[in-house]
């Protein structure tokens, strides 16, 4: 193992305001965030639909509004790869919906709640996590 | 009210996001690559939201209710099962596909990519197929 690329200042104070968010969210409108689990029920429940949505479209416009404020570029790396995006989005839909959370669900709400079925939920999509990258790695 | 917290909170979760740049794929990745070129900062951005989030989660739900609703709701689900194990298992799959997972997907909509389009699309399509086949984890 190389340590490589590692960015532990933006990466902490991203968390914090990642835990901030979260914080907000469940004081004023007393729900957890569970991203994958907003963006389903936008998309298929009446209940807290407008409230999802706008969760959402929060989500899209950071971007620009980071913009407004910092000179930094935000750029991607990605794989070009259509075949491997559209296998690995309806696994993470798939997954996310069956197991009942994501890292945000599971990882941050569920793990800030000492919650035993989202920290082994955590284990196991890290582990199978490293386990692709692996495999992917070899191939 | 309430419908702005849900926008702040998304906007503030989004910008997490990409200060601490877990928008983009590369950096989950290098995450992902443990037996490789690790990149730490993901555990880094956890453990800043859990910092802020977790003490917090238990001070905020000892009160009666939220500051902008009428009752607290979120998932008291204490159940770990195959379906559990499963979707978050195929969750990781796709997470160490694609590097994306539902959070940074929807915000890198903003920077429209067209890789990270379709695996947004995608993963709304995983999102329904489950809804559909009635498969959802019980809240």
């Amino acid at each position: 193992m190389n340590i490589v690329n590692f960015t532990p200042i933006p990466a902490f104070t991203g968390g914090l305001i990642i835990g901030l968010a979260v914080v907000v969210f469940f004081l004023l409108n007393g729900r957890l965030v569970g991203i994958s689990g907003i963006a389903s029920n936008a998309l298929t429940e009446k209940e807290n639909k407008f409230d999802n949505l706008l969760f959402l479209l929060g989500l899209i416009i950071a971007p620009f509004i980071y913009s407004l404020f910092s000179k930094g570029e935000i750029s991607i790396s990605i794989s070009n790869s259509y075949v491997l995006m559209i296998a690995a989005g309806l696994l993470v839909g798939i997954g996310t919906r069956i197991s009942g959370g994501c890292t945000s669900g599971h990882g941050i709400s569920g793990i800030g709640r000492f919650s035993l079925r989202s920290i082994i939920a955590t284990i196991t999509f890290m582990i199978v996590g490293i386990l692709t990258v692996f495999i992917k790695n070899l191939l | 009210m309430n419908k702005l917290a849900s926008l702040i909170s998304g906007i503030m979760f989004g910008i997490g996001l990409v200060i601490s740049e877990m928008v983009n794929p590369a950096k989950v990745l290098g995450f992902l690559d443990l037996f490789g070129n690790w990149d730490p900062s993901l555990a880094f951005v956890m453990i800043g939201a859990l910092v802020v989030s977790s003490p917090l989660f238990h001070i905020i739900k000892k009160k009666e209710k939220p500051l902008l609703a009428e009752k607290f709701n979120y998932s008291n689900n204490k159940t770990i099962n195959n379906q559990l194990i499963l979707g978050s298992a195929l969750f990781g799959a796709g997470w160490g596909l694609g590097g994306l997972c539902p959070g940074p997907a929807i915000t890198s909509v903003a920077l429209l990519n067209i890789y990270s389009l379709t695996f947004v699309a995608s993963m709304f399509v995983g999102f329904y197929l489950v809804k559909s086949f009635n498969l959802s984890s019980p809240r």
